[in-house]
């Protein structure tokens, strides 16, 4: 939050009024419709996952700085990641992804054989890498003749959304998840009852139940941190800055140029993911940018906060309600027997 | 790749890490030829598999956590009692004591186990009085927590007057108004699931509570079928096959239209149990239509159809459950149906 050079939000001097609609679509102030009169701008965090190395740094900073138990020590045998996902003690997870994609002729190319590594070191920084023989245009798979294809891995640091419009928020019935000044999404242990409706209200499957204890855990944004004006231990410990924290709307921007940066380099795979306030959840606190389809990470394309429907599926419930009662009555009307 | 300038004031210019440029070559090149899909989990789908992609065949949501004996009882209890009401106050209006006794016993038995059931499931029962902490419309437990606080006390106000023969009036009273609350105990419910992320629940929202309450009022009909004064039984039986009219034409309603995630109620053991529940509901209702000739074989056609219809609207509620649990476990009925929205969108 110090590094505000230019915060939209600050320029124009206090937050804009909460949007009318509380269920869905745009709220340009969370913390302001939460009943925070004079919130601090709402922070959050952009992961950008095309510099992500997959060093797991983030999730053992947030196990160690929230005191996270273990969760299980599994080999998935499915890649190198063995976390798996995120729940109730896994609050930062990198996904990571291993693609077999057709020869692309990109710098970190598949196959290995004939390349001369201490060559290639001897002639860094002098002179530019060789560029690969372009690909024929218009081939799609495999391009390269004897039909290499190129590995690529894909690393994402994935984290509770903080979503504008959050499911498991709206559906708690005792109020243990609660929306903070700063726009986060927090769960208080202490009131918390273990109902666990928030788990499948979730869009995203971030929220979960631990078992011994009963109760639902998940990212808090590292509230403590904030509270005394530190950034969440996770973006602390990022050593790429692939986890950025700071006021959403200079998140905001400094993706867009990000992303701008990468399609003018020709990564034209690069794109946001929850950042629009558009979207089923009114936009993320925590968004990304991602090379790949959302589902490739485990992220829903198009996520919908579950309680956008609410007032449809009160209306419906009443009718039905009424019908039963009608049917009530019809039972008992007629001839007598 | 670094653009940046390590000096002693510090590190200068842009960040290395945040502005590498990853694989930045060959500009311009697509890169939809990918091979990834999504595990199969060993059955073979009926329909052509869609494609799509997921992250190692890992579901996307998080499956909830309940308990399926706890919230499919939930479920069935909180039908059972809801529409036991209805007929409670019917049988007392209508001058049947023994059906409006057999109803009203039924709904506060069955809201207490409803009850029992919920506290059970929680992670802190100890804490289950924090339901009541705040009162939240756009929570379906908080509001259905308000409803059962209010309802409960009704339902056996009801039955006590009813069998000490007390506080007659107060009695009356206590029916008619859990009568005007069953309803809504019946199909909240419905509220409940679909207002999760839960494909097969979220999706159904429009007729599911249509199908509880009809499944609410078979199982009703079939506790009093079942044990009720064969004399004064007539209108459970009219209930009963309005009820089953009402649970079977809805269901089948919705899952047409619920498209690709209408599947988990058609595969693997949640398609057995929502079988078993049409056919113990259809016959059950077509026995309940029939009363049967003679004393003893009317009696014994009574309490088939009573228990057919009972195990129907349970075995409903378990199918419904455990088919909303598979459909969150399979990131297929996540991220198709999804990929389908934005691909209308964008045209
Ligand atoms: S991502 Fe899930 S757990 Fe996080 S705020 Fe949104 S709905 Fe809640
Ligand atoms: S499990 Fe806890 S946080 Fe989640 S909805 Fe229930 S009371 Fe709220």
């Amino acid at each position: 939050m110090s590094e505000g050079d230019t915060t939209a939000v600050s320029a124009t001097g206090g937050e804009p009024p909460p949007s009318g609609n509380l269920l869905s679509g745009p709220q340009p102030n969370v913390a302001g419709a939460a009943g925070y009169p004079d919130a601090p701008p709402r922070v959050g965090f952009f992961t950008d996952t095309s510099v992500c190395i997959g060093c797991k740094a983030c999730e053992v900073a947030c196990k160690e700085w929230n005191a996270v138990p273990e969760d299980g020590l599994e080999l998935t045998g499915m890649s190198y990641d063995n976390t798996q996902g995120l729940g109730a003690d896994t609050w930062r997870h990198v996904a990571f992804i291993e693609q077999r994609l057709p020869e692309t002729g990109r710098e970190p190319g598949g196959g290995h054989e004939g390349f001369d590594a201490f060559e290639a070191a001897r002639n860094l920084g002098t002179s530019p890498s060789p560029s690969p023989s372009p690909s024929p245009d218009g081939a799609i798979s495999p391009v390269s003749p004897d039909g290499r294809t190129e590995l690529r891995w894909l690393m994402s640091s994935d984290v509770c959304k903080h979503c504008t419009h959050a499911g498991c928020l709206d559906v708690c019935p005792t109020g243990a998840l609660f929306r903070t000044e700063f726009g986060t999404v927090v769960v208080q242990a202490d009131v918390c009852n273990g109902c666990g409706y928030c788990v499948p209200a979730c869009p995203y499957g971030v929220i979960d139940q631990r078992k011994e204890d009963g109760r639902v855990w998940k990212c808090t944004l590292c509230y403590d941190r904030l509270g005394v004006g530190m950034e969440p231990a996770c973006a602390k410990s990022c050593p790429t800055d692939s986890i950025q924290f700071g006021p959403l709307e200079e998140l905001r921007a400094r993706a867009a140029a990000r992303v701008a940066q990468l399609h003018a380099a020709g990564v034209t795979e690069a794109r946001l993911y929850g950042e629009s306030p558009q979207d089923g959840v009114g936009g993320d606190g925590a968004f990304f940018l991602l090379l790949d389809e959302p589902e490739v990470y485990g992220l829903p394309p198009d996520p919908v906060v579950t309680t956008r429907d609410l007032p449809a599926m009160w209306r419906h419930a009443a009718v039905a309600a009424v019908s039963l009662a009608a049917l009530g009555v019809a039972s008992f009307a007629g001839r007598r027997r | 790749m670094s653009e940046s300038d390590v000096t002693r004031g510090g590190l200068r210019g842009a960040r290395p890490g945040r502005d590498a440029v990853t694989g930045a070559q060959d500009a311009g090149r697509s890169r939809r030829g990918r091979r990834r899909r999504g595990r199969g989990r060993g059955e073979q789908p009926m329909v052509p598999e869609a494609r799509f992609s997921s992250y190692y065949g890992r579901p996307i949501l998080n499956k909830p956590t309940w308990q399926a004996l706890d919230i499919a009882g939930y479920l069935f209890l909180g039908g059972l009692a809801g529409a036991s009401s209805l007929l409670a106050a019917g049988g007392q209006a209508s001058g049947r004591p023994g059906l409006a006794r057999v109803a009203k016993l039924g709904a506060a038995g069955a809201i207490s186990g409803s009850l029992g059931a919920l506290v059970h499931d929680l992670g802190r029962p100890a804490r289950f009085l924090n339901m009541l902490r705040v009162f939240k419309p756009t929570s379906p437990m908080s509001m259905g927590s308000w409803l059962l606080a209010g309802y409960a006390p009704l339902t056996m106000a009801a039955a006590a007057a009813d069998v000490t023969g007390r506080a007659r009036v107060a009695g009356a009273g206590a029916t008619a108004a859990a009568a005007c609350l069953g309803p809504a105990v019946a199909t909240y419910t419905a509220v409940l699931l679909s207002d999760t992320a839960v494909p097969s629940w979220h999706e159904g929202y429009r007729e599911l509570p249509f199908v509880f309450a009809g499944s609410a009022s078979s199982a009703a009909a079939g506790l009093a079928l079942a044990c009720a004064p064969a004399g004064q039984t007539a209108p459970a039986r009219r209930m009963a096959v309005l009820g089953a009219g009402l649970e079977l034409g809805a269901f089948q309603l919705m899952k047409r239209r619920m498209g690709l995630v209408a599947e988990p109620f058609e595969q693997g053991g949640p398609h057995r149990l929502l079988r078993a529940a049409e056919l113990l509901t259809a016959g059950g209702a077509a026995l309940a239509a029939y009363p049967g000739t003679g004393r003893r074989r009317g009696r014994a056609c009574a309490v088939a159809a009573g228990v057919a219809l009972l195990t129907g609207s349970a075995a409903l509620r378990f199918g419904v459950f455990h088919a909303g649990v598979a459909s969150a476990e399979d990131p297929r009925y996540t991220v198709v149906p999804q990929r389908e929205r934005l691909r209308a969108r964008t045209g």
